[in-house]
C-alpha cells in the first residue's frame, strides 16, 4: 500500500512544461516525418522517439536528419550531440525541399503572438509601422506553417499573446478562416492544435477556429477564458490532459537533466 | 601551383570587406560560426555593412552592437538558447537598422538564384504571409506550365561571403563537415569568399576527398588561419559549444552599457587570437574540446 502511494506522489511530481512536451511528443505518430523546431520541440521529438514513435525521423533546419536520438543531452539542435552518428548531414535547402514536396507529416513551432485562426507572429508586436517589440523573426517558421502536412504551435497561454488578429502574421495559420489557405495558394497543411501551459485548444474543421478540446490538471475553464484574447469556443467533449507517466518523466529528465527547458 | 591566399585575419578583413559591403556569414547558422572574424571587422570598425543569414548567431548582434550595420537581410536574429538578442531590437525598435524578413527558405532561394545566375527562384513557402509587407524581394508569381500561385525569391549576391572551416589549404580549397545551412549557395553566390580554418594542410589531404570540398580554390580570395576562430559556436571535429557565453552574452547585452563593458574586454581590447583564448582560459578549451572522436571510413578515390 505504502509504495502505491510514494508511486502515485512521484507519478505527479511534474512541471507544466514537461506536460506540454509530453503531450506534443504525444501528437507524433511512428514512422512520420517530423521538422523539429526550436526548444521545447526539440525535447517533444526526443521523448516521442524514445516512447512509443522509435521509427519517427527528425528533420532539423541547419541540415540535419536523425533516425536516432541524440546520444547526450542538447540545449539547441546544432549541439555536436545532434550531428553524431546523424543519418545525413546536408543543406538547408534539401531539407526545405522535402517540406515543398509534401513529405513531412507534421512540424512544430513555438510564439509570441497567435490569433483564433492560428496565424502566428513571431516578428513585430505592433506591427512594422509602429514596432512596440522587434523578436527574432520566422527562421524556418513560416516554411514549416506553409508547408508542412499539419503543424502544432506550442506557446504561453497569456491575453496579451492570444489576441483576435495578430499584428503581423510570421507563419500563417488559416488566415481569416475557412478557404483561406487554398485561396493564397498554399499547398496543403495548417496549425492543427496549440498546446499551452493552461490547455490544448484544436482547430475546428468546420470553421478553422481555435476551439477549447482539453484543460491540463488544475486549471479551470474560467481560467482559459480569462487568458484568451477573443471568445473561446468550446469542443462539445473537453477533456482532461493526461499527465506525463513514469517512463516519459525519465526520459524528459534525461534528455533536460539540468532543467533548462523544463523547470 | 597558384600563389597562395594565405592572409592574416587583419589583411583579409581591411582589404575584401569595404564599408556598405553586403557580408553573407554564420551559414551553418547554429554551428562553424565566423566568430572571429566577425570581430575583426568590429575592431577595424566597418560601417554601413548589410549583413545576409538564415538563422544567425549572436555574431549578427554583436555586429549591430558595434555599429557595423546599416541593413539585415535575415530570416531570424536572436540567441538560439536564449531567445531575442537586444542590440538588434534595439536597432530595429530605433530606426536606425533597416530589416528585410526573410525565412531560411526564402533566403536560400534568394543566395541560390544568385549561385544558378538566374534573377529568382521559385518557391511554395509565405504564402499569405506578411513577410511580403516587410520584403520587396517577394512578390507572388502564376507558373507559366500549371498556373500555380507561387512566391518569387529574387536574386542576393553578397559582396563577400566569409565562411569558417574545418581545413583549407593555402590556395583556398575548403573542407567543411557537419550540417551545411545555406554555406554552398552563400559561397557560390558571393563576389568574394574568405575561408577562415581552424587548420592550413597540405593540397594532397583535400585532394584526398574532393567531395568535401565546400568550395573551390578559384573562387575563394583569401584564407586565415584562425583556431578556434568559431568559439563560442561548436566546430564538428574540433570543439563544442560554449552555451556559458552565450547565456554570459544575453546578460551583457541587455543594455547597451553593459554590452560595451563586454565589447572592451572580448573585441576591442582583444590584441590577437591569442589573447583572446587566453580570455577563454585553458580550462573552459579543454573542458569544450572534442572527447570522443568518430573518424569516416575513407573513401577510395582511385583510378
Amino acid at each position: 500500500m505504502k509504495s502505491t502511494i510514494t508511486k502515485q506522489a512521484e507519478i505527479s511530481d511534474y512541471t507544466p512544461l514537461q506536460l506540454m512536451v509530453t503531450a506534443a511528443a504525444r501528437e507524433i505518430a511512428n514512422k512520420e516525418i517530423v521538422f523539429v523546431g526550436m526548444r521545447l520541440p526539440l525535447l517533444g521529438f526526443l521523448l516521442a522517439k524514445s516512447t512509443h514513435a522509435p521509427d519517427a525521423i527528425g528533420v532539423y533546419e541547419l541540415g540535419i536528419v536523425r533516425d536516432t536520438p541524440a546520444p547526450g543531452s542538447i540545449l539547441t539542435m546544432g549541439d555536436l550531440p545532434n550531428l553524431f552518428c546523424a543519418q545525413w548531414l546536408t543543406d538547408t535547402a534539401d531539407l526545405m525541399g522535402l517540406l515543398q514536396q509534401g513529405r513531412v507529416d507534421v512540424a512544430f513551432i513555438g510564439g509570441a503572438q497567435v490569433d483564433r485562426f492560428g496565424n502566428l507572429n513571431t516578428s513585430y508586436v505592433g506591427g512594422t509601422k509602429k514596432i512596440k517589440t522587434r523578436l527574432p523573426g520566422s527562421g524556418g517558421a513560416c516554411d514549416l506553417a506553409s508547408l508542412a502536412k499539419r503543424h502544432i504551435i506550442i506557446m504561453t497561454h497569456e491575453k496579451r499573446r492570444f489576441v483576435p488578429r495578430v499584428d503581423y502574421i510570421t507563419s500563417p495559420g488559416y488566415g481569416d478562416g475557412q478557404g483561406w489557405r487554398e485561396r493564397v495558394g498554399l499547398p496543403r497543411g495548417g496549425p492543427c492544435m496549440v498546446i499551452t501551459n493552461l490547455g490544448i485548444l484544436r482547430s475546428d474543421p468546420g470553421t478553422r477556429e481555435m476551439v477549447l478540446t482539453s484543460i491540463h490538471p488544475g486549471v479551470t475553464v474560467e481560467e482559459i477564458v480569462a487568458n484568451t484574447g477573443w471568445r473561446l469556443c468550446m469542443a462539445p467533449k473537453i477533456t482532461r490532459t493526461p499527465i506525463p507517466d513514469d517512463t516519459e518523466l525519465a526520459m524528459l529528465r534525461r534528455f533536460d537533466p539540468q532543467g533548462y527547458w523544463t523547470s | 601551383m597558384p600563389a597562395s591566399k594565405l592572409f592574416t585575419m587583419f589583411e583579409a578583413i581591411s582589404r575584401f570587406v569595404q564599408n556598405g559591403s553586403a557580408v553573407a556569414l554564420g551559414t551553418a547558422q547554429e554551428t562553424l560560426i565566423p566568430f572571429a572574424a566577425g570581430h575583426e571587422l568590429i575592431r577595424q570598425r566597418k560601417r554601413d555593412l548589410t549583413l545576409i543569414g538564415t538563422i544567425s548567431d549572436i555574431l549578427f548582434d554583436q555586429l549591430i552592437g558595434g555599429g557595423c550595420v546599416r541593413k539585415v537581410q535575415a530570416a531570424w536574429v536572436g540567441n538560439v538558447i536564449t531567445g531575442s538578442s537586444y542590440n538588434f531590437r534595439r536597432a530595429i525598435e530605433n530606426g536606425n537598422t533597416e530589416i528585410e524578413d526573410h525565412s531560411n527558405l526564402t533566403m536560400s532561394m534568394s543566395l541560390r538564384a544568385a549561385a544558378m545566375g538566374v534573377p529568382f527562384m521559385p518557391a511554395r513557402t509565405a504564402l499569405g504571409s506578411d513577410l511580403f509587407k516587410s520584403n520587396a524581394r517577394l512578390k507572388t508569381i502564376t507558373c507559366p506550365f500549371t498556373g500555380d500561385t507561387l512566391t518569387a525569391v529574387a536574386a542576393i549576391r553578397p559582396d563577400v561571403t566569409i565562411i569558417h572551416t574545418q581545413r583549407a589549404d593555402e590556395q583556398g580549397n575548403a573542407h567543411m563537415w557537419g550540417n551545411m545551412g545555406i554555406t554552398r549557395e552563400a559561397c557560390l553566390a558571393g563576389e568574394y569568399v574568405i575561408i577562415i580554418a581552424e587548420e592550413i594542410v597540405p593540397t594532397d589531404t583535400i585532394r584526398s576527398d574532393p567531395n568535401r570540398v565546400v568550395i573551390p580554390g578559384f573562387r575563394v580570395c583569401a584564407v586565415v588561419h584562425a583556431p578556434w576562430g568559431g568559439h563560442p559556436s561548436p566546430v564538428p571535429g574540433c570543439y563544442n559549444r560554449d552555451h556559458q557565453s552565450f547565456i554570459d552574452y544575453r546578460t551583457a547585452s541587455r543594455t547597451p552599457e553593459s554590452f560595451a563593458d563586454w565589447k572592451a574586454f572580448w573585441i576591442d581590447n582583444v590584441k590577437d587570437r591569442v589573447d583572446y583564448l587566453n580570455r577563454v582560459g585553458k580550462n573552459r578549451m579543454d573542458r569544450l574540446k572534442i572527447k570522443h572522436h568518430l573518424r569516416s571510413a575513407p573513401a577510395d578515390f582511385g583510378c
